[in-house]
């Protein structure tokens, strides 16, 4: 406090606003000059309350500087809270387009004569960006999956002799016969396209997805 | 009646630790809503989509009445 901001000791003791063991100091000598939390002081000296908003934002003491970060951080993740909700939403709508556009149609594969046993051929169904595999893994057996690994979207290769699909992008493993993930990072097993039989020809008549 | 108090700088920083462990704690509730609904999704279980979405929106309105009472908060300060 400088010498301007002191008021004058009034020497007379009977005076109801002293304070103090001597009752000779006023109690404005003990009043605080500011905010003792406020840290912060402005170049121009005025105080806090006076200074422009973006002052209190830039703040030069630790303590504000802390309390500044923590409340835009919190800002920062009501904003990824958010973004989490209109990420389900577009699951939602995904979802619902999907449904629109009604079930897969009945396509022809191949004739049951055209693959020899391990023998396989790929096909996309039932869009034309939905690349699949069809395997005949015996005599009156076969197999058809969707091609795209259901870890990172690689296009598996099957092993007809191992009776595995390999994925060779994390060397994730499924098993030829159930498409289920038996090593490597997949969890989930590859979607199954469903096949029908009808006059010595092989339909895929749809697609059946799993999560285990 | 007395006017209430703004809170002291101390008192905030204190108030805005706790909204901050809260809305981090939703939103990894969120997130992990986020990824078990996309694997439900591409697996083909389709009846997880809807709940999650209200469970979603349930965090984020949580969410941002923490905003709000922190911007309330905010405009009493001293």
């Amino acid at each position: 406090m400088n010498e301007a901001g002191r008021e004058r000791l009034d020497v007379r003791i009977d005076d109801a606003d002293r304070q103090g063991l001597t009752g000779t100091a006023p109690a404005t000598l003990y009043r605080p000059i500011r905010d003792p939390e406020q840290v912060t002081i402005a170049p121009d000296w005025r105080p806090m309350e006076e200074q422009p908003a973006w002052r209190a934002d830039f703040p030069i003491d630790w303590p504000q500087d802390q309390y500044v970060e923590r409340r835009d951080f919190m800002k920062f993740m009501v904003l990824t809270s958010l973004a989490f909700t209109v990420g389900q939403f577009w699951i939602a709508a995904e979802n619902w387009w999907r449904r629109q556009r009604g079930d897969a149609e009945m396509t022809r594969l191949a004739g049951v004569d055209d693959l020899a046993v391990g023998e396989t051929r790929t096909f996309t169904y039932p869009t034309e960006h939905d690349p699949c595999v069809l395997v005949r893994t015996g005599d009156r057996s076969f197999v058809a999956y969707n091609q795209k690994c259901t870890h990172l979207s690689c296009a598996v290769l099957p092993r007809v002799a191992e009776g595995l699909i390999r994925c060779p992008c994390h060397e994730g493993l499924f098993d030829l016969a159930s498409g289920r993930p038996v090593a490597g990072p997949p969890r989930r097993p590859l979607s199954r396209v469903l096949l029908e039989f009808r006059g010595g020809q092989i339909y895929a008549t749809g697609v059946e997805e799993r999560t285990a | 009646m007395t006017a209430r108090r703004p809170f002291t700088r101390a008192q905030r920083a204190t108030i805005v630790n706790g909204m901050l462990a809260f809305v981090v704690m939703l939103v990894v509730l969120q997130l992990w809503l986020l990824t078990a609904t996309m694997n439900a999704y591409l697996g083909g279980d389709h009846s997880v989509i809807v709940p999650a979405a209200v469970a979603s929106v349930v965090c984020l309105l949580l969410n941002v009445g923490l905003l709000r009472y922190l911007y309330h908060i905010e405009r009493t300060r001293q």
